[in-house]
């Protein structure tokens, strides 16, 4: 169901008793039921009263879960520093754990950690840890593994893909009393956030200090049993985990890369879940009874960054005609099939933290755009949009889709179809405008320092804006909620009418699981299967 | 009892009194034991099993038809002698020739809307050439499925080169919603992206079978040149192409082509190349142990003692007297070729989108046959029905050119 | 007999050198690919320092050559080294998956052959009637079908449909003969049908190609009905070529089905070669590569060796 479709009936009494149906069917999560809500003109309060009447489900203990997952590599390794694929970042969360969480509801909740603070001025953070957690092999998890995981990721020569994310700690220490204590060089309110990425997964310490990764210990809630990369795992419970949930008593967790097996898989009834799917089924897939289809909104994105230190992106109103010309509905419609939030041109997903609501969407207006150009003197535009299919699904059609809209406002996009092996070293932040997949990162804050901060080397459209950066370094460092939700808002507006990013849409994740398996109707948007934590937390009805 | 049932009865058996009557055998047997097939049929399947029969076999009537107009038609073309007065008058054979050379590579570097005329034109002539009575005699010989498969690559060859007047809208046009029912101006739908399913399989033909054509000839140059050669020459460039073509066979050839392709761009051309590098081996061992029955035979050490060159040889003697395996070695390669290919999409590296190709038209909407939706069937079919015309034609000039012509 | 092992020790040391060609071939075509294995470990996330600190880690710092070599000091001791990525040795993560392979192939062969030579003979004795006909046009049509599509009609209709065999063929430890085939059933049936078409027409081609042979023609007019000439006096001489084209087949069954493999999500070499060359994983690669030429090379041999052993007249030779 597109938002457009709700939009249009939103008067419609019928719509309510519709979300009422979704929300008990486990068909939507409750932010969505809530924004729906609202826009059907129902207060929050009768709303929430709706969602839990509607919603409410125990779980129930018991049962095999059988997943099947996308994208698994018989390269894949145990070392949390070289996670990679999805099949990786699902199996970390099912058999080790982190120190915070990303909890359904989008709120930040705790794993190993129980509580955090922070200092006033946001450089030292300390963690409480619990003290039920436990190995898999038998010992407690101490501070001591959490300064073994995460070191595991600092320091000279670590060959740690989350090595950038960390390197703003510079001392990590033991209180001794169940304590660990984060010491940075720069303030960082999000530092929490930070711990749940998928690279900081904990595991147990060596003598000497050093994370002992290569065993496949963990404490997450299901202790691995089988394993071949590439192929698949069997997991049990396991018993002395410190969390909620884990209702299963197996997980058997099955690599099927091809979509059409997974779809298959899932529609006979071989698998309870599988993890992706392809959008163009969707519409047929979602007439089948026995199945039920999660569509989650989620925060990663597809860019166009230009570069505005490169004529003719250096004007800010070409950039504006730019973003003017692209028909970001019809992009969703024939590109996601559906199945992906509109942007707005501000690197800020609705299922991030801190959204700003308050932000106008850009609408397509080829006539304006047409205006805009004419006022930079730049009527009949013609300018080059490198793209691989390995960017997105169907970027490249989605670039021939743009140019098709473009030609509207006068706008000649040429696209080039660049080679996806090394598409990343030879045409990102190399090639004036290029089309970029975004991973979800946890928080604005995140994004905005990786991408589109001044001094960034990954700032992709090499934008200068001193107010952004003002706000950002003030944003990083504000631990007040509303505060920083006031700068994240301000900061959104400023890049979507500044920026050099054009940013068509959010892809959704898209998964599907058989009747029979249930979860609490809302879903952790950081990863596909409830923030690759389905395993913990759903049940068979 | 409707009268359709009546009348399908009534057909069959009038068709069998006639075979009877006039002392077709076959036709007889064939007509009755439908008769009586049709009385099981018609009591569990009802007069809907009937009717399926009955279009059934009218399809097969249909395309008989057509097949043997067809043959007729290039009959009555050959007989008329057409091919002579090229042949006996030199200039207007070579200029026929060259001026259509020259116009398709003139419109290809100016941009000439021309192209495909010049092709077809050439094609023709090409065609015209070979129409003598000696072609008619052969002609006469050719099966009906022969002509089918004749018949079936010249629709292909129409649709290829004439692709963009035929297809009513663009290769990469978007005209409709995704996966759109067919309706008037969408003969067939519309496919993922809501581009209409039919002009892609006519672009497809041309992409495609182009891509196909073009690898198996290459293939065919290089392995059959290199078969020849070492077949003639023998000694020690002999030892070394045969040592080059098993290290080649050796390797897995989707292996082979998947570290090509990766390393050099999915593109066409070194599309081309991968395929000729793994099919050229096979057409080598062929070409090799048939033109070394030939090599051995009196005749060539006769025209070896005369002192003719090697070129002499390949041209006059050897290569006359290997064509038909090689042509029957061509049919099958091709199929592969084009199997190939698909895979090759099928993993992404084949043609590149929004080039129209088969494989890749399979590959995009194949999750669609889970939901028992026939778009993808439609360029699976095509590659199949090109692959059955070759191999029926093929078939027939193998036959043509074995020892079994009085059976 | 002594000719015998003498072409087979011959064949055997040329094989040798062949693998050494393929697998310098086969490295300096993973060093040529764009990338490097350090870059698809750590994906888009990596800074220089880390990319430079795993290059080193992983020896990647050192001369390609240096490497080569290397690798082939103990390649030649039948170690074939450890996967970059993974540390494990090559031959834990390909053995179980070459296995498989071997045990799909197997059962695809056991089912083909025999259906490809008696169709075959068959379709020779009646040549030019309808059945010919008929099993040319069907197995010309299953030969042209691209094979992941083959495998998708077949998991339509034998397991959506009609749910009689399951549609993804994972193998689990402790799984029972009988299970084990149900599971690989439609692999292994998709493998047939693709490779079934060629043995037969080879077979119908060599059957047809005797029969205007002088002692066929001897045969006939001894008055020896047709079956009987084409059994006795045509099938034997025949045997070179369909050995020959058996072999080829059985070769495509081990080093062709990685398609197969990825739509029924079977565990075979197929897929981890493939994920091993977009890792840029050097020993993986190469040893999948090796064995599939070994098994090429080996499977040739045996094929030429059949048909000597078949053929009195190669046996004996003037």
């Amino acid at each position: 169901m597109s938002q457009g479709e709700i939009m249009t009936n939103a008067k419609d009494q019928v719509l309510l008793d519709k979300l009422a149906n979704a929300a008990r069917e486990g068909k939507i999560s409750r932010r969505s039921f809530m924004h729906y809500a609202a826009v059907a003109g129902v207060t929050s309060t009768t709303a929430t009263g709706l969602w839990t009447s509607s919603a409410k489900a125990e779980p129930k203990r018991g049962g095999t879960y059988r997943l099947a997952q996308h994208d698994g590599n018989s390269s894949d390794t145990h070392d949390p520093g070289t996670y990679l694929t999805f099949a990786m970042i699902n199996l970390a969360h099912t058999y080790r754990s982190y120190l915070t969480q990303i909890n359904p509801d989008q709120s930040l909740g705790g794993d190993i950690a129980t509580e955090w603070s922070a200092t006033p001025d946001a450089k030292e953070w300390t963690f409480k840890l619990t003290d039920k957690a436990s190995f898999h092999s038998g010992g407690k998890v101490t501070a001591n593994d959490i300064l073994a995981s995460m070191n595991h990721h600092r320091g000279e020569g670590n060959t740690s893909a989350a090595a950038a994310l960390l390197a703003d700690v510079e001392d990590i220490v033991d209180n001794g009393d169940n304590t660990v204590t984060f010491k940075l060089g720069s303030p960082n309110a999000d530092l929490p956030w930070l711990m749940t990425d998928y690279h900081l997964a904990i595991v147990p310490a060596n003598e000497d200090g050093s994370a002992n990764w290569q065993s496949g210990d963990g404490s997450g809630p299901y202790k691995l049993v089988e394993n071949e990369f590439g192929v698949g795992s069997r997991l049990v419970r396991h018993d002395g985990w410190h969390g909620e949930g884990a209702y299963f008593d197996e997980v058997q967790i099955l690599i099927i890369n091809d979509p059409n097996a997974r779809q298959t898989a899932v529609i006979t009834g071989d698998v309870d879940a599988a993890s992706q799917l392809e959008n163009k089924t969707l519409g047929l897939l979602s007439r089948n009874p026995d199945i039920k289809i999660d569509n989650v909104a989620s925060a990663a994105a597809v860019t166009m960054p230009m570069h505005t230190n490169t004529a003719p992106f250096d004007n800010p109103d070409v950039r504006n005609a730019l973003k003017m010309s692209v028909n970001r509905e019809e992009l969703i419609e024939k590109i996601q099939f559906g199945a992906a939030t509109i942007g707005n041109d501000f690197h800020h997903s609705p299922a991030m933290p801190y959204f700003p609501e308050s932000i106008e969407q850009r609408p397509y207006d080829p006539d304006q755009a047409k205006a805009l150009l004419k006022k930079a003197g730049a009527e009949g535009l013609t300018v080059s949009l490198s793209t691989a299919d390995s960017v997105t699904s169907g970027a490249v059609d989605a670039a021939v889709l743009y140019a098709e809209h473009a030609k509207a406002a006068g706008i000649t996009i040429n696209v080039v179809r660049e080679a996806n092996d090394g598409y990343y070293s030879d045409v990102w932040l190399k090639k004036p405008w290029c089309m970029v997949q975004w991973g979800a990162r946890p928080t604005p804050d995140v994004m905005y320092s990786l991408a589109y901060k001044d001094d960034a080397s990954w700032n992709e459209s090499f934008w200068q804006n001193e107010r952004f950066n003002v706000l950002l370094r003030q944003g990083k460092a504000e631990l007040d909620d509303a505060v920083r939700a006031e700068i994240y808002t301000e900061m959104g507006q400023i890049a979507r009418d500044d920026g050099g990013t054009v940013i068509p849409y959010f892809p959704n994740f898209v998964y599907a699981r058989r009747g029979n398996l249930e979860h609490s109707g809302e879903l952790a948007a950081s990863w596909p299967m409830d923030g690759a934590r389905a395993a913990q937390r759903w049940w068979f009805a | 009892m409707s009268l359709f049932v009546i009348g399908y009865y009534t057909l069959l058996l009038v068709v069998s009194c006639l075979a009877a009557y006039f002392n077709k055998k076959t036709i007889f047997l064939l007509a009755f034991s439908l008769t009586l097939v049709s009385f099981v049929l018609g009591i569990v399947g009802g007069p809907g099993a009937l009717r399926a029969v009955a279009i059934c076999a009218g399809l097969l009537l249909l395309t008989g038809m057509v097949s043997y107009a067809f043959r007729e038609f290039l009959i009555q073309m050959a007989e008329s002698n057409i091919g002579l007065s090229f042949t006996n008058n030199p200039p207007v054979l070579y200029g026929c020739i060259i001026i259509p050379i020259v116009l398709i590579v003139l419109s290809r570097l100016l941009e000439w809307p021309i192209t495909e005329f010049a092709l077809a034109a050439l094609i023709l002539v090409i065609i015209l050439i070979g129409m003598n009575s000696e072609t008619a005699k052969e002609l006469r010989t050719a099966p009906m499925t022969a002509a089918f498969g004749m018949f079936v690559i010249f629709t292909y060859a129409i649709a290829g080169i004439f692709a963009p007047y035929i297809a009513p809208h663009g290769e990469a046009e978007v005209i409709s919603s995704a996966f759109a029912p067919a309706d008037e101006s969408m003969l067939l739908g519309a496919d993922q992206l809501g581009r209409d399913m039919f002009s892609r399989i006519v672009y497809g033909a041309r992409n495609s079978v182009g891509l196909a054509l073009t690898a198996t000839v290459a293939a065919f140059v290089l392995g059959a040149g290199a078969g020849l050669l070492a077949a003639t020459k023998g000694g020690w460039f002999d030892q070394l192409m045969g040592r080059i073509a098993d290290v080649i066979m050796s390797i897995p050839s989707l292996i082979f082509a998947l570290l090509m392709l990766s390393i050099f761009g999915p593109s066409t051309l070194v599309i081309i190349c991968a395929v000729a590098i793994i099919y050229a081996p096979r057409v080598f061992r062929l070409t090799r142990a048939v033109a070394g029955n030939v090599v051995v035979m009196d005749y060539i050490e006769a025209a070896k003692l005369r002192g003719e060159g090697t070129g002499y040889l390949i041209r006059r003697e050897i290569l006359p007297n290997s064509t038909a395996p090689l042509i029957a070695e061509f049919g099958l390669e091709f199929c592969f070729v084009f199997l190939l290919v698909a895979g090759l999409s099928f993993l992404g590296l084949g043609i590149q989108p929004p080039t129209a190709d088969w494989g890749s038209m399979v590959r995009e909407n194949a999750t669609l046959i889970s939901f028992g939706d026939i778009t993808p069937l439609i360029p699976a079919a095509s590659i199949a029905l090109l692959t059955v015309a070759v191999n029926f034609v093929v078939d027939w000039m193998l036959f043509r050119s074995s020892g079994l012509k009085e059976q | 007999m002594g000719d015998i092992a003498r072409l087979v020790g011959q064949r055997l040391g040329l094989g040798l050198i062949i693998l050494l060609i393929i697998s310098v071939i086969i490295f300096f075509m993973v060093e040529l690919l764009p990338g490097d294995i350090a870059q698809a470990v750590l994906g888009q996330g990596a800074t220089e320092e880390n990319l430079a600190a795993l290059r080193k880690e992983m020896g990647l710092d050192q001369p390609a050559i240096v490497r080569y070599l290397a690798w082939l000091k103990d390649a030649v001791t039948f170690d074939f080294g450890s996967s970059i990525v993974t540390k494990t040795p090559v031959t834990e993560i390909i053995g179980e998956r070459f296995m498989n392979t071997l045990f799909l192939a197997a059962y695809a062969a056991v089912i083909a052959v025999p259906v490809a030579i008696i169709l075959g003979v068959l379709v020779a004795l009646l040549r030019n009637s309808i059945f010919d006909r008929v099993a040319n046009v069907a197995t010309l049509t299953s030969i042209s079908s691209p094979e992941f599509f083959l495998g998708y009609i077949l998991i339509l209709y034998f397991s959506v449909k009609w749910g009689m065999f399951p549609a993804i063929s994972s193998l689990s430890e402790g799984m029972s003969f009988g299970e084990l085939l149900n599971r690989t059933f439609l692999p292994a049936l998709t493998l047939v049908l693709v490779v079934v078409a060629h043995m037969m027409r080879m077979t119908r081609a060599a059957i047809i190609n005797l029969l205007a042979s002088p002692y066929i023609e001897m045969a006939r007019l001894k008055g020896t009905p047709p079956w009987k000439v084409i059994v006795k006096h045509a099938l034997p001489n025949a045997w070179a070529p369909i050995i020959n084209v058996v072999a080829l087949n059985l070769a495509y069954l081990i080093t062709g089905v990685v398609l197969v493999e990825v739509v029924f999500v079977y565990p075979g070499i197929g897929q981890a070669l493939v994920d091993a060359v977009s890792k840029r994983d050097f020993p993986v690669v190469q040893a999948c590569c090796l064995i599939f030429a070994a098994t090429f090379i080996l499977l040739n041999l045996a094929a030429d060796v059949g048909a000597i052993l078949t053929n009195p007249r190669l046996r004996h030779p003037k």
